[in-house]
């Protein structure tokens, strides 16, 4: 580490890292400075001028300080450390000048802008924002653009601060947003007025500091004042991204993202953004009895009785553990079936995750290391489509210069990728590459549930270890926010799905809807949305959605983390814990707990670690025996981004999406 | 003025074989991984070949050095000097619209362009011939006002003999560049002030309209005449 440089920031000398910027020092002398353009997590663009500062003794004008570095300061003439004066007259001068122009064209329109409430002009404007306009000319007026579905666009109030270009371009990966023009004619525009391609553009409506880029479902539905902000988990994809919900009343109006360097940075998939409104549509609110064939309404207690009959009379019972199935839920599943005598299973996509070896069913590798690695392989997956956010760490690393390998289907990540061909054989050779590199120890391994699904899964798996043991690790990348917090639990058995469903005549459904159960045994579905699963049971118990109890979901690199309940679960649907426990009354046999929290107890007692949040647990790399592979490819995993889940089914927008993104993609005629 | 791509645009690019090799050669000028600083000249030669910009031109220059069409189409529409609507079958030209060229008459030029041509800058005559701009200082104040028609400099232009120019290009034929008052390039009009020795010495056109009228051809885009430039 260089050495640290001394800085007077206004009257407060500090210590920092020449490398940092003006604008960083001030943040870290606690000074804050306003800003359009700079972004941590994007390149430094410097053209909004409003983080101005004055260098004292420096070059008589202000400095843009998120584009100057401590280093080139220059120490005062007897030696005393730089001086940066961030509250003088020049600066406030600056600034408000700055801010007159910034004004000159934009609209006066906050009452019926949707950014009003949060939004860094009008806050900014606050304190350097004169209370009259010099300006009598019309302002600017430009073209409106169409980005598609998703991001509302009012050209007329952007600033040019360059972030949506900067995000889409570095991050997500697009290079489909720019500037044309210049001047007073400089305009935002995607290319030839182009929708965008990406699913992280949502992400792109937080950064826009003005109300140029909204949300389009959200428009003019809430206010950022009126609204209920719950930080909680996301459970669309296994990565685990920290989100906020943010609800008026009963109804969830939007989710945003919350900062969390070491899962989502501060990104979320357009599918995490905005999957709300299928949380209001096809909800189950109430229970369901099959009654000579068809499923008709009936009481909590009618069917918790119907449930508990089933389960007591049957002689072998099976639990299945969907996609979005919280620990808690799964958990007191599983005491429910030890209580009867039946088997568990959560691999439902028939994944061979090996049960108890943690090392192998979540890896070794965190999210984080990503960007330490100097060459990622990755097996039979497509974290593009299985984890968009995941998939923007990588095309950061491959920007920094790691080199990517993918043996697995072909698509386009948004990098680099040398495909080494898209089966089994391809990994063998790759694996003795690997072992013959110079750089093999920073290699990291990203094996994909594509690639574990065959009947050689565990041989697969084993193979994937031993390229990884040597160098970074190996992460497995789910597909499900359940499906680490089953393994944990211990949620499985001997064979997986096909042995849990075989002989089985009675099938307890936790959420799981991508799975087609057999003729035959008698079903209870469990869950929040009437899709699949739904149609094919017997008795119906509506549970919660995600955002509507407390439950734990371990991410995809084995990190344990609480969703918080943002809203109440709709009509008498009730949280999965509880139908659990209220159906064990049913039975006669109640399970030990009565609260959420003594559940969590009882669960931290026994797996430890899932109790820990936040925190991934160590644990022993335990490589597989290997196996023998057999032939074939990867298969890909998901059919269609948008629509993986029941309440992105239920959604119109990601049904939208969804139709959007089947077609092929076109540019405007002009 | 917002500067868009022209509404018709012809379907393909393809640089001519001399200029594709010239762009190669401009292209190997910069190190691997620095390609696309070469997207200035490259457009500039599209230009020259086919006269304007095309949507096409932008996106296969794009695509030569490895960039998103987008960033072909931001510096396309950053400079002036990139046009982007289709000019005249004969001659664009551009008439210098800045200060010394001001004061000495270029709204007069600038007023023969709306009569003569079109009634907006970028519009293509009637007869298809012609197309105007105002542009920025062309830095032959001395011989102020001035045009640029092509290639060549046509200076100390009135509204007259700027009309007569324009006639004879409509003709067919090739007017003389250069000071269009008598003038060799941009000396006193009243007589030589300094190095009165060689009064009298020079030759009967300055270099660069003798190189013109030896050509015959002062309108000619560099592109289209294979081997020059």
């Amino acid at each position: 580490m260089t050495e640290l440089r001394k800085v007077v920031i206004d009257d407060l000398e500090i210590e920092v890292e020449p490398e940092f910027t003006l604008l960083q020092a001030c943040e870290q002398a606690g000074v804050e400075i306003p800003r359009f353009c700079y972004h941590e997590r994007l390149s430094i663009a410097g053209n909004c001028r409003m983080c101005l500062v004055e260098v004292v003794g420096g070059p008589p004008k202000p400095t843009a300080s998120c584009a100057f570095q401590v280093k080139d300061l220059r120490p005062g003439r007897d030696g005393s450390p730089p001086r940066v004066s961030t509250n003088s007259p020049m600066v406030r001068k600056a600034r408000e000048g700055v801010m007159e122009f910034l004004l000159i064209n934009h609209p006066l329109d906050c009452p019926i802008c949707d950014q009003g409430g949060e939004c860094d002009l009008q806050d900014q404007a606050m304190a350097y924002g004169v209370d009259f306009s010099r300006y009598r000319e019309p302002k600017r007026a430009v073209e409106d653009l169409d980005l598609g579905p998703l991001v509302e666009t009012h050209m007329t109030r952007c600033i040019s601060c360059t972030r949506c270009v900067r995000f889409t371009t570095e991050v997500a990966g697009v290079e489909q947003m720019g500037q044309t023009g210049r001047g007073e004619d400089a305009e935002i525009t995607s290319y030839l007025n182009s929708t965008l391609d990406s699913n992280l553009q949502g992400n792109i409506i937080d950064l826009c500091p003005v109300g140029a880029l909204t949300s389009k479902p959200y428009a003019f539905t809430a206010r950022p004042w009126e609204l209920r902000k719950t930080e909680t988990i996301d459970a669309m994809d296994a990565l685990g991204s920290n989100i906020r919900v943010d609800a008026k009343g009963s109804s969830i109006m939007r989710i945003l993202p919350r900062n969390h360097d070491g899962v989502n940075e501060e990104w979320i998939s357009d599918k995490t953004r905005f999957v709300w409104d299928g949380l209001r549509s096809r909800r189950l609110d109430r229970p369901y009895v099959r009654k000579g064939g068809k499923l008709q309404a009936a009481t909590w207690d009618d069917a918790l009785g119907a449930a508990a009959k089933a389960l007591a009379r049957g002689n072998s019972a099976a639990a299945i553990a969907g996609d979005l199935a919280p620990v808690e839920a799964m958990y007191a599943l599983k005491r429910l079936m030890e209580g009867c005598g039946g088997k568990v299973e959560c691999r439902v996509d028939g994944a061979r995750l090996p049960a108890g070896n943690r090392s192998a069913y979540v890896g070794n590798a965190r999210i984080e290391d990503v960007g330490r690695a100097g060459r990622i392989v990755l097996v039979g997956c497509n974290p593009r489509v299985e984890a968009p956010v995941f998939n923007a760490r990588i095309r950061a690393a491959w920007l920094a210069g790691a080199e990517i390998v993918a043996v697995g289907q072909t698509a386009d990540l948004t990098y680099e990728c040398r495909h080494a061909g898209t089966g089994r054989d391809s990994l063998t050779a790759l694996a003795q590459e690997t072992f013959e590199r110079p750089d093999a120890d920073r290699t990291m391994v990203v094996v994909g549930q594509g690639a574990l699904r065959g009947a050689d899964g565990e041989a697969v798996l084993s193979l994937a270890m031993r390229i990884a043991g040597q160098g970074l690790g190996m992460l497995v990348l789910h597909s499900a926010a359940s499906r680490v917090g089953g393994m944990d639990i211990g949620f499985n058995c001997d064979g997986g799905i096909d042995a849990a469903l075989e002989g089985a005549d009675t099938v307890y459904n936790l959420g799981a809807d991508e799975l087609d159960i057999p003729e035959g045994p008698f079903v209870i579905y469990q869950g929040s949305h009437g899709d699949r699963g739904a149609k094919r049971a017997d008795v119906i118990l509506p549970g919660a959605a995600y955002t509507e109890e407390h439950g734990t979901f371990v991410n995809t690199e084995g990190r344990p983390q609480l969703a918080a309940q943002a809203a109440f679960p709709p009509g008498e649907s009730k949280s999965n814990w509880a139908i659990v426990r209220a159906l064990s009354s049913a039975m006669g046999n109640p399970l030990p707990f009565n609260t959420i929290g003594q559940l969590q107890r009882e669960i931290a007692e026994h797996h430890p670690v899932v109790a820990s949040l936040d925190e991934i647990a160590d644990c022993e790399w335990r490589p597989l025996p290997e196996g023998k592979l057999l032939k074939g490819e990867f298969p890909p995993i998901i059919e269609n981004f948008y629509q993986t889940n029941p309440i992105a089914r239920a959604s119109a927008i990601m049904a939208e999406l969804a139709a959007s993104s089947d077609r092929p993609k076109q540019v405007a005629a002009e | 003025m917002q500067r868009r791509l022209h509404p018709e645009q012809p379907d393909g690019f393809e640089f001519s074989p001399s200029n594709l090799a010239w762009a190669k050669s401009q292209i190997a000028k910069y190190p691997a991984g620095r390609q696309a600083s070469a997207i200035i000249p490259l457009l500039w030669r599209a230009q020259e070949q086919e006269g304007w910009l095309t949507r096409a031109a932008i996106e296969r220059v794009s695509s030569m050095l490895g960039m998103s069409p987008m960033r072909g189409l931001e510096v396309a529409t950053f400079y002036f000097m990139f046009r982007l609507s289709p000019p005249g079958s004969v001659a664009h030209v551009q008439v210098c619209g800045t200060t010394t060229c001001m004061i000495c008459g270029a709204e007069d030029l600038v007023e023969v362009c709306r009569r003569r041509i079109a009634p907006a800058p970028h519009q293509v005559s009637e007869d298809g011939k012609f197309s105007w701009e105002e542009v920025e200082c062309l830095g032959a104040c001395a011989n102020a006002p001035m045009a640029q028609i092509g290639k060549d400099y046509y200076e100390d232009l009135t509204p007259e003999i700027f009309e007569g120019i324009l006639d004879r290009f409509a003709a067919g034929e090739v007017p003389r560049p250069g000071p269009q008052n008598g003038r060799y390039a941009s000396e006193p009009k009243s007589g030589l002030t300094s190095l009165e020795s060689l009064d009298g010495e020079a030759p009967a056109a300055s270099p660069s309209v003798a190189l013109a009228l030896e050509m015959g051809d002062t309108v000619a885009l560099v592109g289209n005449a294979e081997g020059r430039g």
